[in-house]
């Protein structure tokens, strides 16, 4: 058994898992029915990608590990999502400003992880890549309604890029895991995509007329398993039938 | 026009809608016509996008990640079905805005069946058997009714539900074959959602008011008494199929007219909620309220971002 | 502030089939009014091309003038192929 290619997958997983989470909570309240059904379409694309993953990540351990099992029944220090993707749902503007960091990033890594030797992952990338792309088109979209829209809704965005600004840096490190896959061939390696991730962002924020913010210190953790505050809350909701039903068929 | 003119356009109207033939939305139609149909879709969307509400209460728990996805494909289809009945009812001459202005003043009425809590993951399991299962009984008919917009849009919607009440089932009886305690958790849900699943077909025919005008108008097919009987009588079987109990004692098979004969309904509860006093009548609304006002800065600043963008194409045109 | 005006959406449900209408939507924009189609009406591969147009964009026939406009047309049955009749033996015509 691959304990470091199972690490790997878990760190990618897991953002598409707790982001997905997440989205999930706003089904049913948001600004219009039109944009409401466009982001659950959002969460549910993670959802199957995270499903894809766990069942790869599961077939590889073999025994009673299930999509399920991996999914729900892990500590939330074995949760190895980036710091961002947890952060709550504040208002429209963190909730479009989070999807927008995490979907340009997540375009690239995918991009790259489609040429994975790992073919497993290259295929769940190649068809992830097509989702993610329409995230970013929706985002993007988004970000330049909101900050070329109104006053308010200017400051409101200006503010949330300013506070989840400090979770981007945490996208391009790599674990011991990652290190070990990239030397295989299978894992991305995440560093080379800062400078083209910063690029990206800001292009999209200029025309959005938003400023990008001069932060110097950044949060780390969460590939560690260090999660925020927010984190054990989540995972009370979302672990809430495994863990009061344990061993059951749903 | 005289009263004369009106009453032969009104019987020119009805012989239409006796010989099949659809309503168009700029065709001539009584005024008491419109304003029931707006009455009516406009109900039926705020039902659906409210209905969303109890089950949306369950996402974030759901017990395995393929109920999730088909618990959020389910309520965002309810999502859609609302819009697409929003967009008919506009046909009729009124806004969106205005119509969640009804809902969220309270003028406007959406089934009360959603203002009873979900307490436990079984519920969505019931609400898909039962709730979706009573509203296909009603929707199928308003595929063929006299409103064109109204018959497009609900056939739109029976094509997308099919996957709702078999979801629900699928959840209620893997539950029922599951351990002791998920069987009870089963049988609590039915317990808890039978009576107001037969009270979500309406009132009694003689306590209801509106049915004969609807029948001519095809917004209605048969009467809640006979849908209530067909819900039953399909539901039953069902129900002993996963041994399951239905909570009625007086629940018996009568050979004589091949039917189900049920027990009596607690109506007054019935009123009760319909007039706002159900267990969650007040937080439906405060949520729907609530998604509406916290939304507007950003349906704003879309807006003055489009004028902004139409501008700058103006002037580059000059 | 206004509200979103009203978009009328036309899918295309495969190439070789022509835009069929299939509803309507609420959109700031026509970017928008594209993706909110996206998302509203092909959830289940309904589509391979959508069109969008402002609902106030379409100037639409008034039922008053039906007669005129459409009852013309009824008396004119040799536009229609059985009008003629030609001998049986004369397959395919």
């Amino acid at each position: 058994m691959n304990n470091n290619l199972i690490q790997y997958i878990y760190g990618i997983a897991d953002n598409s898992l707790i982001l997905g989470q997440r989205l999930g909570e706003l089904c049913g309240h948001g600004p219009s029915l039109e944009t409401d059904i466009a982001m659950t379409n959002i969460s549910l694309d993670l959802f199957g990608q995270v499903r894809s993953y766990f069942q790869y990540a599961a077939k590889l351990q073999g025994e009673d590990v299930t999509e399920d099992s991996i999914a729900f029944l892990r500590k939330e220090r074995e949760y190895k999502n980036v710091l961002l993707v947890e952060q709550p749902n504040k208002d429209f503007a963190y909730q479009i400003t989070r999807q927008f960091l995490f979907d340009i990033y997540h375009l690239l890594l995918l991009s790259e992880l489609q040429n994975s030797k790992d073919e497993t992952l290259a295929a769940i990338a190649k068809k992830s890549i097509k989702e993610v792309s329409y995230h970013t088109r929706f985002s993007s979209d988004w970000m330049k309604r909101l900050g070329d829209g109104t006053e308010e809704s200017h400051n409101k965005v200006q503010t949330a890029i300013n506070d989840l600004w400090e979770f981007t840096d945490e996208l391009f490190h790599t674990t011991d895991a990652d290190k070990v896959m990239i030397s295989e061939g299978i894992g991305v390696d995440v560093s080379l995509l800062k400078e083209l991730f910063y690029k990206k962002v800001n292009e999209i924020l200029e025309e959005a007329t938003l400023q990008t913010p001069d932060i110097k210190y950044f949060q780390k953790g969460g590939k560690q398993g260090i999660h925020s505050e927010h984190m054990g809350y989540l995972l009370a909701q979302m672990q809430y039938m495994q863990l009061a039903y344990p061993n059951m068929n749903w | 026009m005289s009263d004369r003119e009106v009453k032969n356009l009104e019987e020119m109207f009805d012989a239409k809608i006796a010989r099949d033939e659809k309503i168009e939305p700029k065709d001539w139609m009584p005024e008491k016509y419109r304003q029931t149909h707006i009455r009516q879709m406009s109900q039926h969307a705020h039902s659906e996008i409210v209905g969303m509400l109890p089950e949306g209460n369950w996402i974030s728990r759901a017990p395995s990640l393929k109920r999730k996805v088909a618990l959020l494909a389910k309520i965002q289809d309810e999502a859609g079905h609302g819009l697409y009945l929003y967009s008919a009812t506009e046909t009729l001459g009124i806004s969106r805005e205005e119509l969640y202005e009804q809902l969220h003043s309270g003028k406007a009425k959406y089934s009360s069946i959603f203002n009873y809590p979900t307490l436990t993951w079984a519920d969505m399991g019931a609400i898909g058997w039962l709730v979706d299962g009573a509203a296909i009984i009603n929707q199928v008919p308003l595929c063929s009714t006299s409103f064109g917009p109204y018959a497009r849009a609900m056939v739109r919607v029976c094509k997308e539900e099919s996957f709702h009440q078999r979801q629900g089932f699928q959840i209620i009886m893997t539950l029922a074959e599951g351990s002791q305690e998920q069987k009870e958790m089963a049988q609590d849900a039915l317990n808890r959602w039978w009576w107001p699943s037969l009270m979500m077909l309406g009132p009694l025919d003689a306590e209801s008011i509106h049915t004969e005008q609807s029948m001519k108008w095809k917004l209605k097919r048969k009467s809640n008494d006979d849908l209530r009987q067909q819900f039953i009588d399909q539901t039953v079987p069902q129900a002993e199929m996963i041994g399951l109990t239905i909570p009625d004692p007086d629940l018996k098979w009568n050979e004589e007219k091949q039917s189900y004969d049920f027990g009596e309904m607690n109506w007054d509860e019935f009123w009760q909620v319909v007039k706002g006093h159900g267990p969650c009548n007040k937080e439906r609304i405060s949520a729907r309220v609530n998604a509406w006002e916290n939304g507007k800065w950003v349906r704003d600043a879309a807006m003055a971002y489009a004028e902004k963008q139409e501008n700058k194409v103006v002037k580059q045109a000059i | 502030m206004k509200n979103w005006p009203l978009w009328e959406v036309f899918i295309r449900s495969k190439n070789g089939l022509e835009h069929r209408h299939c509803g309507s939507l609420h959109a700031s924009d026509a970017t928008m009014a594209l993706e909110n189609a996206r998302d509203v009406y092909t959830r289940r591969m309904e589509g391979v091309s959508i069109w969008v147009v402002p609902s106030t964009e379409i100037t639409a026939s008034n039922p008053d003038d039906n007669a005129e406009f459409f009852e013309p047309a009824s008396d004119k049955i040799y536009r229609h192929p059985t009008f003629y009749e030609l001998p049986d033996e004369l397959k395919h015509m």
